[in-house]
């Protein structure tokens, strides 16, 4: 005890006995810091995404059919999950309800859905058709003549867009199906040039050509990717803390809604410029960059000043005169032409954007529709049925909404939620009866509904056979079953129709989240949803939300391995510097040590001299970067750590992450140290026992 | 008086590289206990290497070493380090002193290695050895705010606070100033006639070893018959 005493004095006095003492401090020192702001920071930013992430749409646990070609992945880059439906979701939620730790189960289903708004070719050729029909009631004056022209060329580009649209697809291989299609040659005639030299020769009959055959294929400039989750409505409300309404109201209970993802909604259904001075003003408060400096925000500048034209097209000529005004007064300009007073206008500086910006939405934002869908509005859906057929319904949205913490981030923040009713028929499910009923069609028409799948192996698998013909037959007699199987969408009558329960839950979902009331114990809880689900024949796979969240929940487990790979890094280099520089220490004590083995100190005196004495070193450094380290955590936990961009959002979950020091961090951090220094002084130590006591006997020099 | 030190034949070779070095040479002392011994003799004439040897800190090639009974050839490096805790007290050229403990930490360091007294017995011992050397004053000191003389008197007090049976010395006074190395002698002359402690010591001062009861010469690694061989004196003290 007294001999453990006299070398906890020895190894405490000679902390700062050698240089070389200072340096393995040093080393210490930061690496601990290093490790405990690092890990602290990944354990809340750990635990608030994972909030997020369960607290939106994952839950704890998700089910899904055991039958899917690939697993599930609710944060997908390459859209939604391929995932086979399970056919009655009630069946799942009466057995997985049983279990003790499971408090709901939220039905489910991704899916993506094209909105469409007008289109710009059936737009184009109407102004173009009114413009033609003036000419030919004798107005040949050049200024028509030049607009006739410039709508003509737009068309030309719009087929020229497909044209390029078909050609990429074919060349990855993908369109193979609409080779041969009429819509190949359709294009082929739409680009060719004499098409268009010829143009004016049959007016009416080539403009009925592009609005037949052409307009069909554009992908529109308005046409908006929506990517939806399907689910109950009611329940999915109840159940995920996340969610925070923006504008509108929730969806009634039992209703057929859907409520707009606020991103999207800004980002899709935003006047343009609106949303770029909205995308500027956060640059410069919340990111504190200058437009002077920054280039991403000069960008925004540019093309505010230069497409600032759908601003324009909305003005009526009242409007128009309303606008100048304000304008002419706010810019203290005589100028009268209102493209140059919006260029003057949306030239903002640093000095400027503030005034401007605010009032943009005070004097110039109330002459125009700011967004071109609002809240009680009709939204016509489009989606491709599992089966191939597009099919289109039209939902109410009632309002906007955003999961807390995940507002920003492009692969969470955008998904919009509809209810389950809907995404059934967009989905294309085929409930038996509906099976049934395309089975009775198919006699008739003698067609074969080959599924998409399916399809590609009628088309490329094996020669061509009888099978290939009755696929063609079938594209083409898909307008008439869809038409007889399609419950007419009297939308007045579906938005108001309310649905029981037992009609949401009694029919298919893609997957479903489960809410636990212990998270946990979220291991065992699976394993018992596994039994009950193979017990029930109910063909699941269950798997942990992490793993649901796929890219998602992979970023905080990357950053782990980041921090964990630098700390193995650290603590091999460390290992290495401290074991050289113990190794120094020791040989130059080599007379000291030798005299103490002497006087009659055994090798195993020695070797506890060595390692305590590194191990005091390693726990005074090792303390001292915790403190340090703490301390700088409880000062962020202060003040807060601004998400400077938002991948920084969404990482933090928020605007600000505000630290909390665990006692895990500690431990690990002082655990690191034992073992770091134990391992780089033990080979000193060995060596120094080694030391004969006749080394004391050597004189000095 | 019993033999405390008993060499027979002993002959200690040390290899360099692959010459063979000689450094004792058919060497046999006997030291009874209670002496006052110098071994005298020009460097490399193997003074150390015949200390080292008697201080267990080194086995001889052949020949037998005896201390205080037990023989060292048959003792392994654990006992050995025992022995030489308990049996022997070392004096050092360079004093040696562990520089981050203080002068009374030093003294006290044999006694920790011991592990046989209390705190109390510890502080006892090392109190009435600081008395003796006359460092009382200086216990809470460090070694480096200390004269040679002193250190060196710190580590006499080392050497003695275990009460072993012999001290030995390697040119305790090389490092110091004629009169204090003479203050050294007369305090370990006094030692030695207080507590009947053998001391057996190394110089190549002639003034030092005329303090000496007797004197060993030691020239090539062999015992110079100048006064008759060492034993033979120590017979005649007898």
């Amino acid at each position: 005890m007294s001999q453990l005493l006299v070398l906890l004095q020895i190894a405490r006095r000679n902390l700062f006995a050698s240089f070389l003492n200072v340096i393995i401090g040093v080393i210490i020192l930061g690496g601990t810091f290093f490790f405990v702001v690092g890990s602290t920071l990944l354990t809340n930013i750990d635990k608030s995404m994972s909030q997020s992430i369960i607290g939106s749409i994952s839950g704890h646990v998700q089910v899904f059919s055991a039958n899917s070609k690939e697993d599930l992945a609710l944060y997908n880059d390459f859209g939604p999950p391929d995932v086979a439906a399970m056919p009655d979701f009630s069946k799942v939620k009466a057995s997985l309800e049983k279990i003790e730790n499971v408090k709901t189960v939220v039905p489910m289903g991704l899916n993506g859905a094209m909105l469409t708004y007008g289109n710009t070719m059936d737009e184009t050729l109407e102004k173009l058709r009114n413009l033609i029909k003036k000419q030919q009631a004798g107005d040949h004056s050049s200024e028509l003549k030049a607009k006739i022209e410039s709508i003509k060329s737009h068309a030309r580009q719009i087929v020229s867009i497909i044209q390029k649209g078909y050609d990429n697809q074919a060349r990855i291989g993908k369109s193979n199906e609409t080779k041969d299609s009429t819509a190949e040659k359709d294009l082929a005639r739409a680009s060719d040039p004499k098409f268009w030299q010829n143009f004016d020769h049959d007016v009416f009959q080539n403009m009925e050509f592009l609005e037949n055959k052409i307009a069909q294929l554009v992908p529109d400039a308005d046409f908006i990717y929506l990517s939806y989750l399907g689910t109950d409505l009611d329940v999915f409300q109840k159940s995920f803390d996340r969610m925070k309404l923006v504008d509108g109201t929730l969806v009634p209970s039992g209703k057929r809604g859907m409520l707009l993802s606020k991103q999207e909604y800004e980002n899709q259904f935003k006047l343009k410029v609106a949303r770029r001075l909205d995308r500027i003003n956060e640059m410069l408060t919340q990111e504190n960059k200058k437009i002077a400096k920054d280039p991403d925000i000069q960008q925004f500048v540019k093309r505010n000043r230069a497409q600032n034209q759908e601003l324009i097209l909305q003005l009526d000529p009242l409007s128009t005169s309303a606008m100048i005004e304000r304008l002419q007064k706010f810019l203290d300009s005589k100028e009268k032409d209102l493209p140059k007073l919006l260029d003057n206008f949306f030239n903002t500086t640093d000095e400027n954007f503030k005034a401007r910006f605010d009032f943009f939405y005070k004097e110039m934002a109330p002459l125009v529709e700011l967004y071109r869908l609002h809240p009680g509005d009709m939204l016509t859906v489009k989606a491709y049925t599992k089966s191939g057929f597009v099919k289109s319904i039209n939902v109410k949205v009632y309002g906007t909404f955003q999961f807390s913490g995940l507002e920003k981030s492009a692969l969470a923040g955008s998904y919009s939620l509809m209810d389950l009713m809907s995404f059934r028929d967009l989905y294309g499910y085929m409930t038996p009866d509906k099976l049934a009923e395309m089975k009775e069609i198919e006699k008739e028409s003698g067609a074969k509904i080959i599924s998409r799948d399916q399809a590609e192996d009628a088309l490329f698998g094996g020669t061509a056979s009888a099978e290939v013909k009755s696929v063609k037959q079938a594209t083409i007699d898909d307008k008439k079953a869809m038409g007889t199987l399609k419950r007419d969408p009297k939308s007045g009558d579906l938005v108001s129709h309310v649905y029981t329960s037992d009609e949401i839950n009694g029919g298919m979902a893609l997957n479903a989240a489960l809410i636990l009331k212990d998270p946990k114990l979220i291991k065992q809880t699976m394993k018992e949803v596994q039994a009950v689900a193979d017990r029930d024949h109910l063909d699941l796979k269950t798997i942990d939300w992490q793993k649901a969240a796929g890219n998602l929940g992979q970023f905080v487990f990357v950053a782990k391995a980041v921090l964990y790979a630098a700390v193995f890094i650290i603590f091999i280099v460390a290992l290495v510097i401290i074991n050289n520089a113990v190794m120094m220490v020791t040989l130059q004590r080599i007379r000291e040590i030798g005299t103490m083995r002497a006087i009659g100190a055994q090798r195993s005196f020695v070797l506890s001299l060595i390692l305590l004495e590194t191990i005091t070193l390693g726990f005074v450094f090792g303390a001292l970067g915790i403190g340090l380290g703490a301390a700088f955590i409880g000062w962020l936990g202060k003040k807060g750590i601004p998400a400077a961009n938002d991948f920084l959002y969404f990482f933090f979950s928020g605007p600000r992450l505000f630290p909390v020091l665990g006692f895990g961090s500690i431990a690990v951090a002082f655990a690191i140290v034992l073992v770091v220094t134990l391992l780089s002084a033990l080979y000193p130590a060995l060596i120094a026992t080694r030391v004969s006591p006749l080394q004391a006997m050597q004189s000095e020099d | 008086m019993s033999q405390i030190v008993s060499i027979v034949n002993v002959t200690k070779n040390y290899n360099l590289g692959k010459v063979i070095v000689p450094a004792l040479k058919d060497v046999s002392l006997t030291v009874n206990s209670g002496d006052f011994i110098s071994i005298a003799g020009p460097s490399g004439s193997g003074k150390t290497t015949l200390l080292n040897l008697i201080g267990c800190v080194d086995t001889a090639t052949s020949g037998q070493v005896r201390i205080d009974g037990a023989d060292t050839k048959s003792l392994s490096e654990r006992q050995l380090t025992d022995l030489r805790l308990h049996t022997i007290g070392f004096i050092f050229q360079s004093f040696n002193l562990v520089p981050v403990l203080s002068v009374f930490q030093n003294v006290e360091f044999p006694l920790l290695l011991q592990r046989k007294f209390s705190a109390a017995e510890r502080r006892a011992r090392v109190d009435e050895l600081l008395k003796k050397v006359g460092l009382d004053s200086h216990a809470k000191h460090r070694p480096s705010e200390l004269s040679g003389g002193q250190r060196q008197r710190v580590a006499i007090a080392r050497a003695l606070v275990t009460r072993p049976k012999i001290v030995l010395a390697d040119e305790p006074t090389a490092n110091l100033d004629s009169k204090t190395g003479e203050n050294i002698i007369d305090l370990m002359k006094e030692m030695n006639h207080q507590d009947k402690t053998t001391f057996i010591f190394s110089t190549h001062d002639a003034k030092v070893m005329a303090h000496a009861r007797y004197i060993v010469r030691l020239a090539d690694g062999k015992i110079q018959p100048a006064n008759g061989t060492a034993s033979a004196q120590s017979e005649n003290h007898l």
